[in-house]
């Protein structure tokens, strides 16, 4: 049933990347059980313009738990204290009245502040354009039921697929470690015939520019996948370290 | 005087030669043109710059295909990365003439269907090359390692989908877009990585620069640093995608707009249909003032699922007031209204019919939740007839979904839903080969009007995307680019590009001056309700024009009142919403009057006045087979109609019938 919160707000405030930032606390009042987190900031963001100061800066987009855009340390955890879902996805229910509630941007070395909660991942995207495809042109490619693919295969692509790169897992990762987002991507196209050719290449190309990126070493504490939203497996980089060192050795 | 006038009225109609059909039968006519469009070599290419503007299915596979060709590619994405275009968000599928089920699907069947499906507003030239292309998208897709469902057998699995007897659908479990952009994502990945595709992420265009009657690069605004930039090219694509936020809420991502679009048609491209816009009959309604955006819950739950309200209006109440639950309502009680209206399609009506199914009863007072703005959709009986564990397994992610946003468990209690605005079939006008009225500049995607008529069928969206960008513009872009590879690089200091600039700043200054009162969410929170109100579901010529006068009293409460915090020089969201409410205000003013035109009903445009006696759409072909294009004529100036008349050759057009 619908309920009504009264919560304070810690809230990392951040001018610009190169800015000195601090936590300002904020009260929000007659937030629903019903509305979403990033709504309950909406409203915030709707006082603090109504009162001609500057809005929190954050990032989100689809809203619907798929584009991976949406952000935010809560309560010391990657999207948030329930699981499987974005912040886009959590609800003010999870909460409770009164509580105080503190919200940080993503810390990681590789993903520097950009403003607020908005920070730049746009280390992610380096890593795939280092090696995170099939090199094939458009056109020219054989008939898609040319080459069966077993259905266990498929299916365990798709989960590793899954990942929509927001970033979490090396958020939550206490040596900001990236394995588990580049490893879904290796996985992925390791599995499949068609990313099979590229393998040993791949894992190579994209663990050096992990490296090269300054994202940090996997110990196996198991954080990312613990906080992965969309429960991508850390199988996936035991899958990829094979990969890696197969290549290594044929070096 | 006669003489003139038929001179003005020649004026305001495209011919075929003007949409560039090619000659011969159908089945031929895409052969035809690629045999005899002109090409650029490849040297030639390596001398040309493109800009593509969106990282979408169509701007993503346009960028990478256009890059590997040889060209030199710009391509602008809004969000952090390219990967998170709201193509992303497509649960259901996309459709191709396969026939791996044996089913008797053809591309003439895919075709087919798909004109009928919008309800004969469709060009069939443009349909009959998508139905075309549709089989090289899968094997070009399976090619990337997009992972497909597949059977034990290990060959890709089809399903079925809204408006075929077929099943010619192919998925990835729910989340087919998510897995078709990131394949295209990985082709354009892989040009960024090789140099010939350069990447701006976090850029909004502004505007298109017009040198000599031909569009020769963009404005474009660094959203991080807020300054306002130039960039040149030979050709500008844009694939930004539909218009859907028009409406506040939608199923549309928060920063999907229609401003692309609203430049270029003030730039002298045509806007097309602006009123043919789809409204989802199964979204989770919305549940308070706050509401930021609205979640669409598959079309696939219609197959199981049964839509009712209480027969009675003093039981609706009493749900409405939390005194009743709807498990406690008896059999006899409920109105199963889409069973009762459609006995032959029940629950599996089209999308429009069941929207405005559910709008007319909750507007008699029978709707549900506590809004009164809510229709349930049960599982009972199928949990009865299968048992929980099968429904689980069909439709498991999606009660998950549900719950998480609800709080409610549709395993043991329906689920509400209500409709909302999900996709726009109208666009920007091009002609077959996809470049808009002004010469260079193209327009791909959701952002174009050309397949889908008045209404989409599922899972088209992510075909005709995917269709553009890969198999159709690659082609098309060359025959206009082979006449200008004597073209040098223009530079951005040009007056044309100091004329651009100079406006935007203006306007963006004007903006930033205005300090009102109310913030831009208010704003657009008032625009929204409007269309909903007059330029939604049910439209009457009355309402229309009331609409019409209130969204100009938005549009002065805009240019009067916006209230915008921060500085111009620097990361302002506010700002960058405010540029494109601007914009959906014209937006919204091109739907109604558009709407208001079109005396007639047909797909997703519902004009009251003109159904059945059952209450059905009814087209009028002798006055309206035609696509309306709206041509800008400046500020304040009322738009000028151009028709472009959709003569069909080669198929009859029929009554939509889905009761018998």
């Amino acid at each position: 049933m619908e309920k009504s919160l009264n919560l304070t707000l810690k809230v990392w405030r951040q001018a610009g990347p190169k800015a000195k930032g601090s936590f300002e606390t904020y009260k929000v009042e007659n937030i629903s059980t019903d509305a979403s987190f990033l709504e309950m900031i909406d409203i915030l963001n709707e006082k603090l313009i109504g009162d001609h100061k500057e809005p929190i800066a954050f990032d989100h987009d689809c809203r619907e738990g798929i584009c991976g855009m949406c952000s935010m340390y809560i309560n010391g955890h990657p999207h948030g204290p329930d699981g499987e879902i974005t912040t886009c996805q959590l609800h003010m229910r999870n909460f409770s009245d009164g509580e105080t509630i503190t919200i940080e941007p993503w810390r990681s070395a590789a993903f520097p502040v950009i403003k607020d909660l908005m920070v730049d991942r746009s280390a992610y995207d380096k890593i795939i354009q280092a090696g995170g495809y099939v090199s094939i042109n458009t056109g020219g490619t054989p008939d898609a039921n040319a080459i069966p693919i077993s259905k266990v295969n498929a299916d365990e692509a798709m989960d590793a697929a899954s990942c929509i790169g927001c970033g979490a897992c090396a958020a939550a990762c206490k040596n900001g470690s990236a394995m588990l987002f580049v490893s879904a991507k290796v996985s992925q196209l390791a599995l499949l015939p068609q990313g099979r050719v590229e393998a040993a290449h791949r894992a190579k190309a994209m663990i050096a520019k992990m490296d090269e990126l300054g994202f940090g070493n996997c110990t196996n504490t198991g954080a990312c996948e613990a906080e992965c939203p969309k429960n991508v497996s850390i199988s996936h980089i035991a899958r990829m370290n094979r990969e890696f060192l197969g290549a290594k050795f044929k070096d | 005087m006669a003489n003139k006038e038929e001179t003005t009225k020649v004026e305001n109609i495209l011919t075929r030669q003007d949409a560039k059909i090619p000659e011969g039968p159908l089945a031929e006519k895409w052969s035809n043109y690629k045999a005899h469009q002109k090409l650029v070599n490849p040297a030639n290419k390596r001398r040309l710059d493109i800009i593509v503007v969106g990282t979408g299915l169509a701007g993503a596979s346009a960028a990478a295909s256009l890059a590997e060709l040889g060209f030199n590619v710009l391509n602008f994405c809004i969000q952090d990365s390219p990967r998170r275009a709201h193509s992303i968000a497509a649960q259901g599928g996309i459709n191709a003439a396969k026939n791996y089920q044996n089913d008797g699907d053809s591309v003439y069947r895919l075709f087919y269907d798909t004109i009928k499906g919008g309800d004969y507003r469709a060009r069939e030239a443009n349909v009959y090359r998508l139905a075309e292309v549709s089989n090289n998208i899968i094997d070009q897709c399976v090619a990337q390692g997009v992972p497909f469902a597949r059977d034990y057998g290990g060959l890709l699995d089809n399903r079925s989908f809204g408006g075929a007897q077929v099943s010619r659908t192919f998925y990835a479990k729910g989340q087919t877009g998510q897995q078709l952009l990131l394949g295209a994502y990985s082709a354009l990945s892989r040009q960024v990585g090789k140099g010939t595709v350069k990447l701006y992420a976090r850029y909004e265009m502004l505007d298109v620069v017009i040198i000599d009657g031909r569009a020769r690069g963009i404005i474009a605004r660094n959203l991080v640093t807020g300054k306002v930039e130039r960039f040149f090219a030979h050709a500008v694509v844009v694939g930004t995608g539909g218009y859907g936020n028009t409406f506040f809420l939608s199923t549309n991502a928060m920063a999907s707009n229609g401003s692309a679009a609203i430049q270029m048609y003030k730039k002298g491209a045509y806007f097309a249909n602006p009123a043919f816009a789809q409204i989802h009959p199964t979204c989770i309604p919305v549940h308070g003032d706050y509401q930021s955006k609205l979640t669409l819950m598959s079309e696939s739950l219609r197959n199981d699922g049964r839509i009712w309200v209480p027969k009675k209006k003093e039981d609706a109440e009493a749900i409405r007031a939390g005194r009743l639950k709807p498990t406690d309502l008896k059999e006899e009680d409920r109105d199963y209204y889409l069973e009762r209206r459609y006995p032959a399609f029940g629950n599996l009506v089209p999308r429009d019919v069941a929207s405005r199914a559910a709008k007319e009863r909750c507007d008699a007072g029978f709707g549900v939740g506590n809004t009164g703005l809510a229709v349930y959709l049960d599982f009972s009986e199928a949990i009865d007839r299968l048992g929980e564990n099968v429904v689980r397994a069909r439709y498991g992610n999606l009660f998950q979904m549900y719950e998480k946003i609800v709080d409610d468990n549709p395993y043991k209690t329906p689920m509400m839903i209500y409709p909302a605005i999900h996709y726009t079939m109208g666009g920007i006008w091009v002609d077959y080969e996809l470049q808009t009225s002004v010469k260079g500049l193209f327009c791909i995607g959701e952002a174009n009007f050309s397949d889908h008529g008045a209404n989409r069928l599922g899972a088209s969206a992510l075909m005709q995307g995917l269709a553009d960008g890969y198999f159709v513009l690659p082609y098309t872009i060359q025959n206009y680019l082979a006449d200008q590879i004597r073209v040098p690089r223009i530079s951005t200091d040009s007056k044309e590009f100091d004329e651009a600039e100079k406006a935007i700043n203006d306007r963006i200054n004007k903006i930033m001056s205005i300090q009102g009162k109310y913030s831009v969410d208010h704003l657009h929170r008032e625009l929204g309700l409007i269309m909903w109100d007059y330029v939604g579901m049910g439209r009457t010529a009355e309402g229309l024009k009331i609409g019409l006068e209130k969204i100009a009293q938005v549009r002065k409460d805009f240019w009067t009142n916006v209230y915008v915090p921060g500085n111009a020089d620097n990361l302002n969201v506010e700002l960058e919403k405010a540029l494109r409410l601007a914009d959906f205000i014209e937006t919204g003013d091109l739907m109604a009057r558009d709407a208001l035109l079109r005396e007639e009903s047909c797909g997703g445009h519902f004009r009251e006045e003109y159904q059945t006696p059952e209450g059905e759409a009814l087209r009028d072909d002798d006055k309206f087979a035609y696509v309306s294009c709206w041509k800008y004529k400046g500020e304040g100036q009322e738009p000028e109609l151009v028709k472009e008349p959709l003569d069909y050759e080669f198929i009859v057009r029929q009554q939509r019938n889905y009761k018998a």
